[in-house]
């Protein structure tokens, strides 16, 4: 009982304190590839740090929403962070919230975060929330479908029963399953507001959809905006790794050693994912908004078609 | 092993629908003729992992039509064409692209349902091969039908009967003679199309079939 819940404690405090390294490596690896230095791998922190201790200005017109959001918005994406199994299966908490529960999580902290742009009323604010909810609502569709396809091939929606699953081999060869991966990469990519359908470090462009909602914050607000939003790279990226690649996991009945091994693989696993990612983003180009509903609609048709041919299998 | 022998099996046809998707998404002539190629290729593992597992020697030799004809012969040529016409970048549709794709989803999922039904008791094997024949079968009907360039239509007419060996293929029993005179007639199909392109180009200076539509006799 103690072990599970001091357990539970370090993979929350673990995802806390890893998301800002991650957004850091992909900055700095991306600076590589662009022939550029880069900043430090500690550089978002200290961001988050001098945010923190700055003055928080808000807009005269601005409700208690606007106030409020950042904050639900940051306890939204921390807890389905933690829920995710990053180096351990069976933890506590995974019973309590399946990938379904995740999914609302997220979708609450961005129907928050929509809200709050557009409640100061500027221009900017308004594009970007309806741009990010046009997004939403081809990225949101796709990622129910490919839960209903691991939740139709492993008999679970819980991340910790679907892990142990993917690890036990009785999985085979799924041409399913390769359709939910791309569909998976295409919303984490699109929901994480990654180059093609945004991009991360553009300030006052046209195109921009994230950055345009959270405009007007600043201080502590922004800081904590920030901390969410980097949360929510790291919980796509668990998500993809403790579904697809979730070898080295420890299990509850374990030895302690095995947990260390936990940890090494889960953070060699994100170090991986955050340079395929730093790379994807180099090679790529920014799409136009107009665009962005036919990359997205792809997503949402290969998750429809995995789940279809899930019903053509072995066990019918 | 049978497990095995049905996973790789469900891969390939399933990635015969997927192509057949990636057929519908296309807006590029020369990316359409590329993944028609990559159609057949497919096709031909597919057929060729069928005569492995069903112990049929005679598949083999289908598989190689496939690949020989349709992956490597009939794209090649549907390129020079598209070179000599200069039709490069041209693919009109006549619906949008998603709407294709919800119709194509729509059909995949009445091709399984279908089949699920009317193939109580078949071994599952065949059971899941001809669901997904009938799939791309359809997704090659929907490419004819909301094309109206007539090279892509020749595709997705090429496509539809890859959807027919991959039928045949899963189905015991199909003698050689027959895959052989369906594969000739396939050609022969082709040389009269790749023609009449020739033909419709001549008379109208396009391959948009729009045009022959004044020629029909039903006016209104």
């Amino acid at each position: 009982m103690m072990r599970a819940a001091t357990l539970q404690i370090g993979q929350t405090l673990l995802v806390l304190l890893l998301a800002p390294a991650l957004t850091g490596l992909v900055r700095k690896i991306k600076s590589r590839l662009q022939q550029r230095r880069g900043p430090s791998l500690l550089q978002p922190y200290r961001d988050l740090w001098k945010l923190v201790h700055k003055e928080a200005v808000v807009a005269e017109n601005a409700s208690w929403l606007f106030r409020v959001v950042p904050y639900l918005i940051f306890a939204a994406t921390w807890t389905a962070a933690s829920l995710v199994p990053s180096f351990a299966t069976g933890l506590p908490f995974s019973t309590a919230a399946d990938l379904l529960a995740i999914v609302a999580l997220l979708g609450s902290a961005r129907f928050f975060l929509a809200l709050a742009g557009l409640d100061v009323g500027t221009s900017f604010g308004g594009i970007g929330s309806s741009r990010e909810v046009m997004i939403a609502s081809l990225a949101e569709p796709a990622l129910i479908i490919v839960a209903f396809t691991l939740a139709l091939i492993a008999g679970s929606t819980q991340l910790s029963v679907i892990a142990a699953f993917m690890t036990s081999g009785e999985v085979g060869l799924r041409v399913s399953l390769g359709l939910a991966l791309v569909a998976l990469v295409i919303v984490a990519i699109a929901e994480n507001a990654r180059i093609p359908v945004d991009n991360p470090a553009t300030h006052l462009e046209l195109t921009m959809v994230h950055e345009a909602m959270v405009l007007e914050y600043s201080g502590r607000h922004l800081a904590v905006i920030d901390a969410a939003s980097s949360l929510k790279l790291l919980l796509y990226v668990s998500l993809i790794a403790a579904v697809f690649v979730p070898w080295g996991l420890a299990t509850p009945e374990s030895a302690p050693s095995q947990y260390a091994i936990g940890i090494a693989g889960y953070v060699a696993k994100v170090a991986v994912a955050g340079a395929l990612l730093a790379v994807f983003e180099t090679t790529i180009a920014k799409m136009r908004v107009f665009r962005v509903p036919e990359f997205l609609g792809a997503s949402l048709m290969l998750a429809l078609l995995g789940a279809l041919l899930m019903f053509v299998t072995r066990s019918l | 092993m049978a497990a095995l022998g049905y996973d790789v099996a469900h891969l390939l046809a399933g990635g015969m629908v997927l192509v057949s998707f990636m057929l519908l998404y296309q807006d590029r002539m020369g990316a359409l003729l590329n993944v028609f190629a990559l159609h057949a290729t497919v096709l031909a593992l597919s057929v060729a992992w069928q005569a492995y597992v069903q112990d049929a020697p005679h598949l083999y030799v289908t598989a190689f039509i496939a690949l020989g004809l349709k992956a490597i012969l009939i794209p090649s040529a549907l390129r020079r064409i598209v070179q000599r016409l200069d039709i490069h970048r041209e693919v009109e549709t006549t619906v949008g692209i998603g709407m294709t794709m919800l119709v194509g989803v729509a059909l995949v999922a009445l091709s399984i349902v279908l089949m699920l039904k009317v193939t109580v008791g078949v071994d599952p094997l065949g059971r899941q091969d001809l669901a997904f024949a009938l799939a791309v079968l359809l997704l090659g009907l929907l490419m004819m039908v909301t094309r109206r360039n007539a090279v892509s239509q020749v595709v997705g007419f090429m496509s539809l009967e890859n959807g027919l060996i991959l039928a045949a293929s899963g189905a015991r029993g199909m003698p050689l003679v027959v895959e052989i005179s369906i594969a000739f007639s396939v050609l022969i199909a082709f040389i009269v199309i790749g023609l009449f392109l020739f033909r419709i180009r001549e008379r109208f200076d396009s391959v948009d079939v729009t045009t022959l539509h004044a020629f029909r006799g039903d006016r209104t």
